[in-house]
């Protein structure tokens, strides 16, 4: 039972720093309307700028910053792919996936991973700063909730301005945008960067915590980032404002994780866990079919009443 | 006011679907005229609109508005001396946002946008104001998402919307086709006091020929990308329904026969 109370303590804790991520997912996916697949090359790109930043000695803080810059970079790309080129949403997605595999290998110098063990990262030097009796865990915990925070208030301040407005109506409805004066093209590029700069940052903290950087550590990123928005939604539903939103994004994450966790205990072979993933994400994006059948009878009802 | 000389628009050019919807189209439009649009499908009334916003692009001619060439200006930019209501009540508003916000984003058009609020404090009670002429109760409403409402009050709201900031030209694209004829009515009353009221330039393009007639100082009917029929002043106030659909008659006698 202890076993399961710490790998449940110790996915709480990574469900945190990937939430940073589901948010990104979320900007795109909810607030964009826009199926970004940038993100399973961007989250590793994340995790390689600040592995080879911190690889050189420096500042791990910095090294985040750069990640979140490196991201930046990535999504404006996807979007001048999409609004410039005119190709189309899920393509320029793949497109700068691929390319950003080949660009990942290049920033790690030619190697498939960067091992960080026995380095300062932010979670050895947070050591310092937090009581002693805390665990691995409950230090990667704080540290995702301090970024997890900061981030869930700038986005909320973000979004409530003109700008912030302007990118949520373009989601909502690009006519209606481009005839009030916005241009809709600049918003789905600034949507897309604020995104993937938060997925980098997340790819640049997990792989922190792990202490490795790898090629490979985004494959599956976005289907994980939809599960998580997704079980956010249905568990914690659409109400309240926009701070309650996105914390349920991130909690969303946590529990993910958490069910991941449970399910590997209770003997999923960790070799299945994409399929089970994509299983959930389908089920859940599938539910307001599967519901369908059931809600009839309860409006016969009501009528029958 | 508005000039458009010589324009020309092609769909599918250079493919065996080539459609040349315009061709030298010219039309001239006085400040304060109020210019009612009628036409069958595929006369091309709809382009015309979609060319003075900005929404395609001509093969050739010249679109100037308020002394200004804007051909070339891409439709975001346009938007600054342009207010629009289009045919479909879901396209005027964004659905998942209040009703609040969305006049605030009408409100500023024109306007560079930046990172202040989005909605700011002293706007909510102008915006209270502004929607007590709609005489839908919307202002005790403010914080309801506009998906709520129904396609009458999304028109109306839309109308209020383009009017906020004042444009040089107001272009409504058959604005009440979507509406049960009630709400069509209200909304067209409207749209008629909120344009005589601001002295606004307009193109209305409707299918009833009546409120063609009824509303605007001019009237213009087109056929296959040419103006057939183009009237002001008191020969407008007379026409008579039956006057315009003789008109129309003619000319799909005549398109009978050339085919």
């Amino acid at each position: 039972m202890g076993g399961l109370l710490l790998s449940v303590q110790s996915a709480a804790s990574q469900g945190v720093l990937w939430g940073i991520m589901t948010l990104g997912v979320f900007i795109t996916f909810r607030i964009l309307n826009y199926a970004d697949l940038t993100v399973d090359g961007s989250f590793a790109l994340g995790g390689a700028v600040s592995a080879i930043i911190i690889a050189g000695g420096k500042e791990p803080l910095l090294s985040l910053f750069v990640a979140l810059l490196a991201g930046l970079a990535a999504g404006a790309v996807t979007g001048i792919l999409n609004t410039k080129l005119k190709i189309p949403a899920i393509l320029s997605g793949i497109l700068s996936m691929i390319a950003l595999y080949s660009i990942n290998l290049t920033v790690m110098g030619g190697k498939a991973n960067i091992a960080m063990l026995g380095l300062d990262t932010i979670f050895v030097k947070v050591q310092y700063l937090l009581p002693s009796s805390f665990n691995r865990a409950a230090e990667s915990l704080s540290v995702g909730l301090a970024f997890a925070v900061v981030v869930i208030t700038i986005l909320y301040w973000f979004f409530g301005t003109q700008i912030g407005e302007l990118i949520r109506a373009t989601g909502n409805n690009e006519y209606m945008v481009r005839a009030l004066g916005g241009n809709t093209d600049t918003m789905k590029i600034l949507g897309l960067m604020i995104s993937n700069g938060l997925v980098a940052l997340s790819g640049g903290l997990v792989a922190q915590s792990q202490g490795y950087a790898d090629v490979g550590m985004g494959s599956g990123a976005i289907v994980i980032g939809l599960a998580s928005v997704i079980i956010g939604e249905v568990i914690f539903g659409d109400r309240f404002n926009f701070y309650y939103k996105m914390a349920s994004v991130v909690a969303g994450s946590v529990i993910y994780r958490v069910i991941i966790a449970i399910v590997l205990r209770m003997g999923l072979k960790s070799t299945d866990l994409k399929l089970f993933t994509a299983i959930i994400v389908a089920v859940a994006l599938a539910i307001p079919v599967i519901k369908k059948p059931f809600i009839k009878p309860k409006i016969a009802e009501r009528k029958a009443r | 006011m508005l000039k458009i000389c010589n324009l020309t628009k092609v769909f599918n050019i250079g493919t065996i679907n080539e459609n040349i919807v315009l061709s030298d189209f010219n039309l001239h439009v006085k400040e304060n005229e109020f210019v009612t649009v009628i036409g069958g499908n595929g006369s091309g009334k709809t382009t015309l609109l979609n060319m003075i916003a900005g929404v395609y692009m001509p093969e050739a001619g010249q679109i100037v508005l308020n002394g200004k060439d804007i051909t070339k200006m891409p439709e975001y930019k346009r938007s600054a001396l342009l207010g629009r209501v289009f045919q479909d009540p879901m396209k005027g508003t964004a659905s998942s946002m209040e009703i609040i916000e969305n006049l605030a984003i009408a409100n500023r058009r024109g306007m560079s946008r930046g990172l202040g609020w989005g909605v700011k404090k002293t706007e909510k009670a102008r915006f209270g104001e502004y929607l007590k002429l709609l005489d839908l109760g919307l202002e005790a409403r403010l914080h309801v998402k506009t998906g709520l409402l129904s396609g009458g009050q999304r028109q109306a709201l839309t109308l209020l919307m383009a009017t906020l900031q004042k444009p040089k030209l107001l272009l409504l694209d058959e604005h009440t086709a979507a509406l049960d004829p009630k709400t069509a009515a209200k909304v067209l009353n409207l749209t008629n006091e909120l344009v005589t009221d601001n002295n606004l330039t307009t193109i209305m393009i409707t299918h009833n020929m009546k409120d063609a007639i009824r509303l605007g100082n001019r009237l213009i009917m087109m056929h296959e990308g040419k103006i057939v029929f183009d009237v002001t002043g008191e020969e407008k106030k007379n026409l008579k329904v039956t006057d315009l659909l003789s008109r129309f008659e003619g000319i799909s006698d005549r398109m009978l026969l050339s085919n």
